[in-house]
């Protein structure tokens, strides 16, 4: 009996010992920051999801691989850009693999319910490209954060872009969320240049019927056209814009109606003017730095969107610093990335109020299959917010 | 009011109508005589857009790949019809509806699987390439004329075959009565399998004919199917003669609502539909 009870107590001892060394074990080492990356990586947005992801991960390896003194740990899901998967996959990542930091996603219906996510879970998220203005709008929280531009940005940088040369203008758009917030910012810009919008053309998203809105905006013959569609509908347009002999009578503005599908736009496209916050082989140390890093890892030159994914990255990294890598330090970590001063491929980064970036817009010229930068049309444009109460 | 702009509205409604009449008269021949609602006809148009991109990228000859495309739709067509859809006639619609739906998922991924869910666009030929001017203000893209030329040619031709011709009176015979029909001698099943086989050719060509003109994505099938049936309706199920009137008619509300009411023009087409199905409830023409 009594050596049944003192075998019980070595047991005990031997396991409260090994415990013990399990605990010093785990401070020593401590556990990965994780990292839930929701990005498209089929569809549509596949490219633009590899872009990012892309860009995220060669900033961490850049940093030995750890953020904050931490190891870094990837849940990936694919987000398939489809909105009625994004409250599930949001919450797998949130709740099953208890991310410290949510990261996405291209398409805006997917990451306004991300958002939505994050706020109920208050869990950090930064989004590496969708526009939504409600993101840091409307939808604000103090755990938002976007890496990229808010689609009213792009637009207002276009307006003010077209109305160096231009009075009046038309503006063509899908007759959807994305695009009726860039024509508003187009509209902003172009007036406060002096100039005036004729007339707002749109046709359901995603037609591509452009035919008889080319004929309506050659009649009402303005000084200049703004377009705001994506994909598919890009390359259709500025094709059919030259065909229709449009190209040299009306100059045709755009943010992003040259990004990514320059080869397939072919001629068409050759001298088109557009307005974002990069450009491709942008001149400055850090792009000539990352454009060589990311070459060299990805055997293909990045792209805005692996720009926006790498600086999701650094903006993390800006916060994890702050409280060397103890992520419960919610609130200083979102002070610290809040006051981050980002040294961007784009050029300086920082944040507004409501946690949109604040950054230059370039005037690009489509040359071959690169948008060349030729001129800065506005340094450190704000997206103004105003639905935003932070 | 400038004259060009109706002028070139006119030509655009004109070219997208003859389009939508290749797409939809297949559509009503196959509703019409053979009483089968088909939903993946809208398929067979998105298999036509993927077979010109697949093809002119094979053979880099645009209009060699549509000849082959024909082909091969025209050949799936008949094996459809063979495998499933003969199976099909004496069921109920709603019985059609599922399979014909079940059709458009398993398009759907086979595309998925077989070229990917990108938007693709295809070259117009060189010789095709270039723009005619039309009056002061703009240009018109010449692939655009070609189209309009070749869907009015094979418009004529289908409306001659349906209503003039041997075959088309047995087509039409077969709508109405398909036992009498086979009591005459004619072979039905083979005549059937035909217009079938006939109706799948037509909207691929339709999809691969507009394929430089628009782009070729997924899900462009689903449009095409809903104003099809549309066009099927308001010209009156089962008559080619309604569905090339009815087809212009909702091209030109399409195209001229775009530009004149274009935050309505998403309903344009609905409340054309509505007027006439008022007007006449089973369509312009009845079969």
């Amino acid at each position: 009996m009594s050596r049944l009870l003192s075998l019980r107590a070595v047991s005990r001892a031997a396991a409260a010992l090994a415990l013990a060394s399990v605990a010093v074990a785990a401070q020593a080492q401590p556990a990965p920051v994780r990292i839930g990356l929701m990005l498209p990586s089929s569809g549509t947005f596949a490219d633009l999801g590899k872009g990012v992801t892309n860009g995220f991960k060669l900033y961490v390896n850049e940093q030995g691989g750890k953020l904050g003194g931490r190891a870094v740990e990837y849940l990936a899901v694919d987000d398939e850009s489809d909105p009625s998967k994004a409250n599930e996959n949001a919450n797998k990542l949130v709740k099953r693999d208890k991310v410290d930091l949510l990261v996405g996603t291209i398409h805006s219906g997917v990451a306004q319910t991300m958002a939505k996510v994050a706020r109920e879970t208050n869990t950090l998220l930064i989004v590496p490209n969708a526009g939504a203005g409600e993101i840091t709008g409307s939808m604000c929280a103090p755990n938002v954060f976007r890496s990229s531009f808010s689609n009213w940005q792009p637009g207002y940088a276009s307006g003010l872009l077209a109305a160096r040369k231009h009075k009046t203008a038309v503006t063509i758009s899908w007759k959807y969320a994305a695009g009726d917030e860039s024509v508003r910012g187009f509209r902003e810009g172009f007036e406060k240049g002096g100039g005036k919008v004729l007339k707002d053309l749109n046709l359901p998203f995603p037609g591509v019927e452009f035919q008889p809105l080319l004929t309506e905006l050659a009649t009402i013959k303005p000084e200049a056209a703004y377009v705001f569609v994506a994909g598919a509908g890009q390359v259709m347009f500025v094709k059919d814009y030259a065909a229709a002999g449009l190209k040299t009578s009306i100059p045709l503005y755009g943010a992003f109606i040259t990004e990514g599908t320059l080869a397939a736009q072919g001629d068409a496209a050759s001298g088109l003017q557009t307005a974002l916050h990069y450009a491709d082989g942008l001149k400055n140390p850090k792009n000539e730095a990352f454009i060589a890093s990311y070459t060299k890892a990805f055997g293909a030159a990045p792209d805005v969107f692996a720009v926006q994914g790498y600086d999701a990255a650094q903006l993390f990294d800006a916060g994890m610093r702050a409280v060397k890598g103890d992520t419960k330090k919610k609130a200083e970590m979102i002070k610290a990335m809040e006051n981050a001063k980002l040294d961007s491929p784009r050029g300086p980064l920082s944040f507004s109020k409501s946690h949109n970036p604040v950054q230059d817009y370039y005037v690009r010229v489509a040359r071959g299959t690169q948008n060349v930068m030729t001129d800065v049309i506005v340094k450190g444009l704000v997206d103004p917010s105003p639905d935003c109460k932070l | 009011m400038d004259l060009a702009l109706i002028l070139i509205q006119t030509l655009n409604a004109v070219q997208y109508g003859l389009l939508l009449f290749l797409v939809a008269s297949g559509l009503t021949l196959i509703f019409g005589v053979m009483g089968v609602i088909n939903l993946a006809h809208g398929s067979f148009y998105m298999m036509g857009a993927y077979l010109a991109f697949t093809l002119t990228a094979l053979t880099g000859n645009l209009l060699l790949a549509i000849v082959i495309g024909v082909v091969l739709s025209a050949v799936l067509g008949a094996l459809l019809e063979w495998a499933l859809f003969s199976h099909l006639y004496r069921r109920n619609h709603l019985q059609q509806v599922l399979l014909t739906y079940g059709l458009i998922l398993i398009f759907e991924e086979l595309r998925s699987v077989l070229v990917g869910n990108e938007v693709y666009s295809v070259k117009v030929p060189d010789w095709l390439n270039f723009s005619v001017p039309l009056g002061s203000v703009m240009t018109y893209p010449a692939y655009r004329l070609f189209m309009s030329g070749v869907c009015l040619v094979l418009a004529l031709g289908l409306y001659l075959l349906i209503e003039r011709t041997l075959v088309g009176a047995r087509i039409r015979a077969g709508s109405s009565n398909r036992g009498m029909v086979q009591l005459l001698g004619i072979n039905i099943d083979w005549l059937y399998r035909l217009v079938f086989a006939l109706g799948v050719a037509l909207a691929a060509f339709a999809g691969m004919l507009n394929a430089p003109a628009s782009s070729v994505s997924p899900g462009m099938g689903t449009q095409v199917l809903i104003v099809s049936f549309v066009v099927v309706i308001v010209g009156g199920i089962g008559s080619v003669w309604g569905a090339l009137l009815a087809s212009l008619l909702v091209a030109f509300a399409d195209t001229f609502g775009k530009v004149f009411v274009p935050d309505y023009a998403g309903i344009a087409i609905y409340v054309v539909m509505a007027a006439i199905l008022l007007w006449r409830p089973e369509g312009l023409f009845k079969s």
